[in-house]
């Protein structure tokens, strides 16, 4: 038999599961809380922090979707400081990289994008770092634009939870940290990449892409047209 | 009582918040009835003014004109509205940031240049090291992100200034799109 925790979000009481996390019984109830990192079906590694939660009257911040229901918890998911700090957070994620929402492949189909919205993040107050990292566009079919990356690694984790592949993973730290193909080298070469996409499709920001979806390429695949130039000069026109 | 003196400024942007703007359409009447557009690169008025009430200004700050231009602009001017992506994040301009002046310069004007190499020096103003968020230069008082923002959002903007009113945008508005 399961036991059964009894514990209160924002102040309204609940009932969980043992073994539930916090994000997982807040969401069951209604109550909403952003994450960037967290995907149903993926492990939880708390990497985006966006889920930061108050735990009793200490005033200790620990992320919702790695933590673990327990009996009597008293969680605090909504309060001033907490929507300060998530504005931050947002912030850091923008401005450790190079996110031109408008020009970017995600545009409007954006996780980082909407949370930024739903938050009121409406200008950066820190500084910019503007790092000069790079573009992978090795691979056939896919590209990663290290410049939309927020670390999230639900690429790392769903290349090895769900593919089986383990291509993706993470090197360097802090600032520096980058999610790569087998150990640093092109995605193209990759000897353990099935070419399954799974990483695009889970990745919330337009860090990974299909090829043939950016500003520049875009409307160069759509040329419907072309193949009938031909025949029209041909035929001449119509009388 | 005297009619709101409104301004628009272009710094280092596209036009595309301006072109936006116009998008306004008839509610423009309204605004030309309830304002008056004193500084705007769609009137013919050389200098900026002393005593603006509302200012929009568009794009980064990215050379040393503008610089002097947003100086003279915060100085004399009561609301300032940092208007689209390029005056709140530095947007499209500040793509250059990482990769620094000299060899920007280099890039656009000699290596791919195959005539006339040379790094215009006369009558262009200078660049800065990186463009920069209007926020980073002077204080700013409302924030209208978007690259464009919508015409609906800046006539919600300007519904509320030219009434007196601070809008508060925050949830409406959102970078890109």
């Amino acid at each position: 038999m399961t036991t059964v925790h009894t514990l209160t979000i924002d102040g309204a009481e609940v009932a969980a599961a043992d073994g539930q996390t916090v994000l997982e019984v807040a969401r069951e109830h209604g109550i909403d809380i952003p994450t960037l990192c967290h995907l149903e079906g993926l492990s939880d590694v708390g990497a985006c922090r966006l889920c930061l939660v108050e735990v009793g009257g200490s005033g200790k911040l620990v992320a919702a979707c790695v933590t673990r229901v327990e009996e009597g918890m008293e969680v605090t998911a909504h309060s001033e400081l907490l929507a300060e700090h998530r504005r931050t957070i947002v912030e850091m994620l923008f401005l450790e990289r190079n996110h031109i929402c408008s020009v970017c492949v995600a545009n409007n189909h954006c996780k980082l994008q909407d949370i930024a919205q739903d938050l009121g993040v409406d200008h950066l107050d820190l500084p910019a770092v503007n790092p000069d990292v790079g573009v992978d566009a090795s691979h056939a079919l896919f590209a990663v634009d290290h410049n939309r990356c927020i670390m999230c690694t639900r690429c790392v984790r769903v290349c090895d939870e769900i593919e089986g592949a383990h291509t993706w993973d993470v090197m360097g730290r802090g600032l520096a940290a980058r999610v790569v193909t087998d150990l640093g080298t092109p995605w193209g070469t990759s000897p353990t990449c099935t070419s399954c996409g799974k990483c695009v499709q889970v990745c919330p920001t337009g860090a990974l892409f299909e090829k043939g979806r950016s500003v520049a390429e875009g409307a160069k695949h759509r040329r419907p047209f072309l193949p009938h130039l031909r025949l029209i000069r041909d035929e001449g026109p119509r009388s | 009582m005297t009619r709101p003196r409104l301004a628009t400024v272009w710094l280092d942007g596209c036009s595309g918040c301006h072109m936006s703007f116009l998008d306004l359409d008839e509610r423009l009447i309204e605004i030309g009835e309830r304002a008056d557009l004193v500084y705007s690169p769609l009137v013919d008025v050389k200098a900026y003014p002393a005593g603006v009430d509302v200012c929009l200004v568009e794009g980064a700050v990215a050379s040393e004109e503008d610089l002097t231009k947003i100086r003279v602009i915060r100085e004399r001017t009561r609301v300032l509205v940092s208007f689209g992506d390029c005056a709140v994040t530095s947007n499209v301009p500040g793509m250059r940031n990482s990769i620094g002046v000299g060899p920007l310069l280099e890039r656009a004007y000699l290596d791919n240049a195959t005539l006339n190499q040379q790094v215009p020096s006369e009558v262009v103003p200078k660049l800065l090291p990186k463009a920069m968020p209007v926020h980073a230069v002077v204080d700013v008082d409302v924030f209208l992100p978007g690259c464009p923002p919508s015409a609906d959002l800046i006539y919600a903007a300007l519904d509320d200034l030219l009434a007196g009113r601070r809008p508060d945008l925050s949830r409406r508005a959102r970078f890109g799109s």
